[in-house]
């Protein structure tokens, strides 16, 4: 044996085993849940509107987010904002997924599912919890979401807690629309909005 | 402000060689065990983890901890038998091997000098590293690893031939 072959071939000697490591990794998420340091817990889930990743407290559902605002850039935000004790762990995202699937086979009008609003606050919150208020099906505009809110006057503030709702598609926010028709801005674009009204059009 | 990424990226980036690692200090029997403590031991320490800290040699450090743990919670189930370090190599071709004879010979190392090779050679941390994680000077690491090295070459070769004999007597 060449002396400088044997740091490679210890490398060798241990390699790689996926498998193992994915096994291990799951029982590592089972553990985390069960001693209660699993502060977020994750999974995506492929919808019509693209990938979607799904994040849960033990509070709750606290964010779904488009893959166009970028799965790793919204993970390190629940990093720097909840906390870094996260792992992909799906367990806690069954209910949520499940219920989505129902959404989008059109077999299912509206959410039961605990939330943790944290990631909103303020009059964004206020807006954001009226928006179940507007129906599947149904659209509302900016003015009309703003009046709910208790503020009739804050058109635009009322718009950007719709742009901002860190739990899209579960808060209907995709029904909020300019009352001139236009289609209005969307964490997940006006083709993903687009999508989503149709969807509850035909359903 | 960005700070610490999600402990899920800490797990994708060195959990392959923490498991390495684990497997070269215990062997394949006890090192999912040791895997696991050790990663479920750094997601509850995390949030306390210096912003600035080299998080391998954190990994490495506790895993080497807990090899620690394993080996005495082994060694107290054990029925002590006689077994002198040049016999070991051979005894742990028990098939128990990952990936033949290579590891059976790491197996068969004196503690020092495994970890030595194993934090070093393995997990890539510098002498310094290594010896703040298992005590002593980082001279006394750097011999440590060229001692097990030498080891290994003198029964890596020769292990094949070992094996046999073991398997005809066995």
């Amino acid at each position: 044996m060449n002396a400088d072959d044997l740091p490679s071939d210890l490398a060798r000697a241990f390699p790689d085993t996926p498998g193992e490591l994915r096994r291990l990794h799951d029982r590592l998420a089972a553990a985390a849940e069960r001693d209660g340091i699993l502060d977020v817990a994750y999974r995506t889930v492929d919808s019509p509107v693209g990938p979607l990743l799904l994040a849960a407290t033990e509070a709750g559902l606290v964010r779904v987010a488009y893959a166009s605002e970028g799965h790793d850039t919204v993970l390190q935000a629940l990093a720097d904002r909840i906390s870094p004790r996260i792992l992909d762990a799906p367990a806690r995202l069954d209910a949520p997924a499940r219920e989505l699937d129902e959404y989008f086979a059109g077999r299912r009008r509206s959410f039961d599912l605990p939330l943790d609003w944290r990631l909103s606050a303020g009059f964004r919150r206020a807006v954001l919890s009226h928006l179940p208020e507007v129906g599947y099906g149904h659209t509302a505009s900016y003015a009309a979401v703003a009046n709910l809110a208790g503020h009739p006057k804050a058109v635009r503030a009322a718009a950007t807690a719709c742009a901002t709702n860190p739990l899209p598609v579960v808060v209907p926010c995709h029904r909020v629309i300019y009352s001139d028709g236009r289609i209005g801005r969307y964490l997940g674009g006006p083709d993903a909005k687009r999508t989503l009204l149709a969807l509850e059009a035909t359903a | 402000m960005t700070g610490k990424q999600p402990f899920e990226a800490v797990v994708t980036q060195h959990g392959a060689t923490v498991l390495r690692v684990c497997r070269a200090v215990l062997g394949p029997a006890d090192a999912d065990d040791a895997w696991s403590e050790t990663f479920l031991s750094a997601m509850k320490a995390y949030a306390d983890l210096r912003a600035d800290a080299n998080v391998e040699a954190w990994l490495v450090t506790i895993a080497h901890r807990k090899a620690i743990d394993v080996t005495r919670a082994a060694a107290r189930r054990a029925i002590p038998v006689a077994e002198t370090p040049d016999t070991v190599a051979a005894d742990a071709a028990d098939g128990s091997g990952l990936d033949g004879d290579l590891a059976d010979a790491v197996a068969g190392l004196p503690a020092k000098q495994k970890q030595a090779v194993a934090y070093h050679y393995l997990a890539g941390l510098p002498y310094a590293d290594v010896a703040d994680i298992v005590g002593g000077s980082a001279d006394a690491v750097r011999r440590a690893a060229a001692d097990g090295i030498a080891t290994l070459r003198r029964t890596y070769p020769g292990a094949a031939a070992t094996k046999e004999e073991t398997d005809e007597r066995g």
